[in-house]
């Protein structure tokens, strides 16, 4: 017996992904709508001898096709038939939720309408009969209190035993169909047609709700009295960034960063050595265990290394977008992002910038408007990721020893200048086809449910391991095979290595701002890989012991460095030129491929590649030769 | 009087949505003639604004807000 298709469609906020989550626990597999960056959600589950199949479309306030999401669900019906579909309404705002119910059933579809949160409902003072709402549309109603199994249970029962073909819209709606057919044949235009059309669904809406709806006098929910600070005035503004700062420390202090630091060192000092041991002793090739020890190992550890900011970033995003809080930060910083050319949702992609890009331009794709997301994507290379702070620190406290801390913070503020500068150029050049909008629900603060935040944030965090891992690994042996050899085969020294060359070819490009040294080339041209590697690179290239140069000192590596000939090879105002350029240039190989992946093009993944070069390039000459003028060297 | 000039704590009623870009998606998120809405908090500088309607919060930039035409009650 082939499995009975279910599709569950409703409004954001609804609670429709956690019953999804419920229903189909891991066994979901998540994939994007063709040409779109929205998740293609669907699972399996078998209950009493039946499989059912269902898909979790994206949440839609209607199906107007005029997001993305609307044309995926409305395009869905287009060309589907699923068995059964299953309306979810959060029951505590029904009336705005039934108008995707009467437009769906408009289209003919017939549908289960689940009443979901009724427990926060009759909190509210609200009281729906479902009998009488069965009445009113002619279609079964069934209702769910989110995250409990039995809830789920029922809902199955109900598909195992209804046969959709049994239900017809009631004699109500199809009065109200050929209202809509009244209108629609009325020769108005088009624009009026649409809103007589919405107004019209309002009213039949609205004879619902005398119908079969009570709403009483509830007192003040916790969600307006929270929302007194969490979204009020300049309170909101305090308790955000503490927010902010507290999920930072999380990520970078407590949990993430020594979660790295650990899987870091067992790479290096458990798996790289046993690895280097076995194919000693299996008699492999002399090439092939450098190749595996130098460059495989260090790649995947590379990527390893990534991994648990990444989880504990994801997992606590996803834990406050399931609380509701996402939508007050975006609401705080509107009036902010807006004189920036941005809107309020950009904020949170941004400030991720801040920790790692990666998910930063994957986070973009929350954003409304293709406007909005490919901007925010677009700018996030300028801000300073904690991979550039080593660059900065070492160059600072090199040679600004005096200065060193503000030069970083001027660092920071740069990068964020210029992204906001290029927020602005791009939104008036390449994305001027529609000005960016703020309409965002804010809906009532809920507590999560814990299998749907585990599970988006795994699949969020498996999505970043296979593409960026696969790129990022690939780039890391390109390197070692570059840094390991030459025309003339492996060699170990590597001023004679095919790095050096292409190093001292791309230094030509930076006479302008004084660090032409083929060092610095090559320490850009690996910096593309990895910022990380910048400081490495540099160390290894000006002699130091590879061991000295630790990346989160600062002063002990730039103490040995100043004993090389580095000291003498950058003077001060070329140093700044080259942290300018270091801070603005092309974002790392795992960014561009994150970009290539959610931009969905090659072309866009060029185009950051080049447009940051150029402004870095700009920007850093600018410093040398103003730098010049001004009689400074 | 528009949605733009209302202040925290005022409840109002819907006469008109004037044209503007939004205009479909505000009708669509329930915003009709006779609707009503309470005017809740606000971000700081006092834009966007938090409104309820229909048992549900919204925000919306005061540009958008001055396109909604409603009389106190």
């Amino acid at each position: 017996m082939s499995a009975i298709s279910v599709a569950l469609t409703g409004n954001p906020n609804t609670g429709k992904s956690t019953i999804f989550n419920e229903l189909t626990g891991a066994r979901q597999k998540i994939g994007n709508w063709p040409g779109v960056t929205v998740d293609k959600k669907v699972g399996v589950v078998e209950y009493k001898d039946r499989k059912f199949s269902v898909v979790d479309l994206p949440g839609t306030y209607s199906i107007n096709a005029r997001s993305q999401e609307e044309k995926v669900v409305s395009d869905y019906f287009a060309e589907n038939k699923p068995d059964i579909v299953v309306n979810i309404i959060d029951a505590s705002n029904i009336s705005r939720n039934l108008f995707l119910t009467v437009q769906l059933m408009e289209q003919g579809i017939p549908l289960i309408i689940n009443l979901n949160m009724m427990d926060e409902a009759a909190r509210h003072g609200i009281k729906i009969d479902e009998h009488k709402l069965e009445k009113m549309f002619g279609m079964p109603v069934t209702n769910t209190v989110g995250r409990s199994n039995k809830s789920v249970r029922v809902l199955l029962d109900v598909f195992t035993n209804t046969r959709m073909a049994n239900y017809q819209p009631s004699e109500i709606f199809k009065q109200h169909i050929d209202k809509i057919n009244a209108i629609k044949a009325s020769g108005q235009s088009p624009e009026k047609i649409d809103e007589e059309i919405i107004t019209a669904r309002y009213d039949f809406i609205d004879k619902v709700m005398a119908e079969a709806v009570t709403v009483s006098a509830a007192s003040p929910s916790l969600t307006d009295k929270l929302d007194k600070y969490l979204a009020n005035g300049v309170t909101s503004l305090v308790i955000m960034v503490a927010a902010f700062y507290l999920m930072f420390q999380i990520a970078f202090e407590w949990i993430g960063q020594p979660l790295a630091d650990m899987l870091g060192e067992w790479f290096e000092e458990t798996v790289a050595p046993a690895a280097a041991e076995a194919m000693a002793a299996a008699g492999v090739a002399d090439w092939m265990q450098a190749l595996v020890a130098d460059g495989v190992i260090v790649g995947v550890g590379a990527v390893l290394s990534f991994v648990p900011l990444i989880f504990t970033l994801f997992l606590i995003l996803s834990f406050l977008d399931g609380t509701g809080y996402m939508a007050r930060v975006a609401f705080v910083m509107d009036p902010i992002m807006r004189r920036a050319g941005l809107t309020g949702k950009s904020i949170m992609p941004l400030i991720m910038g801040y920790g790692c890009g990666v998910p930063a331009i994957m986070g973009a794709r929350a954003l409304d408007t293709h406007k909005d997301r490919m901007i925010s994507i677009l700018i996030t290379p300028f801000l300073t990721c904690s991979a550039k702070v080593p660059i900065i620190a070492l160059f600072a406290v090199m040679f600004f020893p005096d200065n060193a801390g503000d030069l970083v913070f001027v660092m920071y503020v740069l990068g964020l200048a210029v992204a906001i500068l290029m927020a602005k150029i791009l939104g008036h050049t390449v994305f001027n086809e529609n000005q960016s909008t703020f309409l965002l629900e804010l809906p009532p603060y809920r507590l999560p449910d814990i299998k749907t935040v585990l599970l988006e944030t795994w699949d969020k965090g498996k999505g970043y391991i296979i593409k960026a891992g696969t790129i990022i690994f690939a780039m890391t042996v390109v390197i070692w095979f570059l840094c390991s050899f030459n025309s003339e085969g492996m060699t170990d020294d590597m001023n004679e290595s095919y790095l050096a060359s292409i190093g001292s070819a791309t230094s030509v490009l930076f006479a302008p701002q004084g660090f032409d040294t083929w060092e610095a080339g090559a320490a850009i041209v690996t910096g593309v890989m990895a910022k990380e590697a910048v400081v490495s690179t540099i160390g290894v290239l000006y002699g130091a012991d590879e061991d000295a140069v630790d990346t989160d000192d600062a002063e002990g590596t730039s103490e040995v460095l100043m004993t090389t000939s580095m000291a003498t090879a950058f003077t001060p105002l070329a140093a700044l030129a080259f942290m300018v350029f270091t801070q603005l240039y092309s974002p790392c190989v795992t960014a561009l491929g994150t970009i290539k992946k959610e931009a969905q093009s090659w072309k866009w993944m060029g185009f950051a590649f080049v447009y940051t070069c150029a402004v870095a390039w700009i920007a850093s000459m600018l410093v040398y030769q103003v730098g010049r003028l001004l009689g400074f060297e | 009087m528009t949605l733009k000039d209302t202040t925290a704590g005022m409840t109002v009623r819907i006469d008109e949505v004037k044209e503007s870009p939004l205009k479909q998606r505000l009708m669509t998120m329930g915003l009709i003639p006779g609707t009503k809405v309470e005017i809740l908090n606000s971000a700081p500088m006092g834009d966007p604004i938090a409104i309820r309607l229909r048992s549900y919060n919204l925000a919306m930039r005061k540009d958008d807000a001055a396109h909604i035409q409603v009389t106190a009650i």
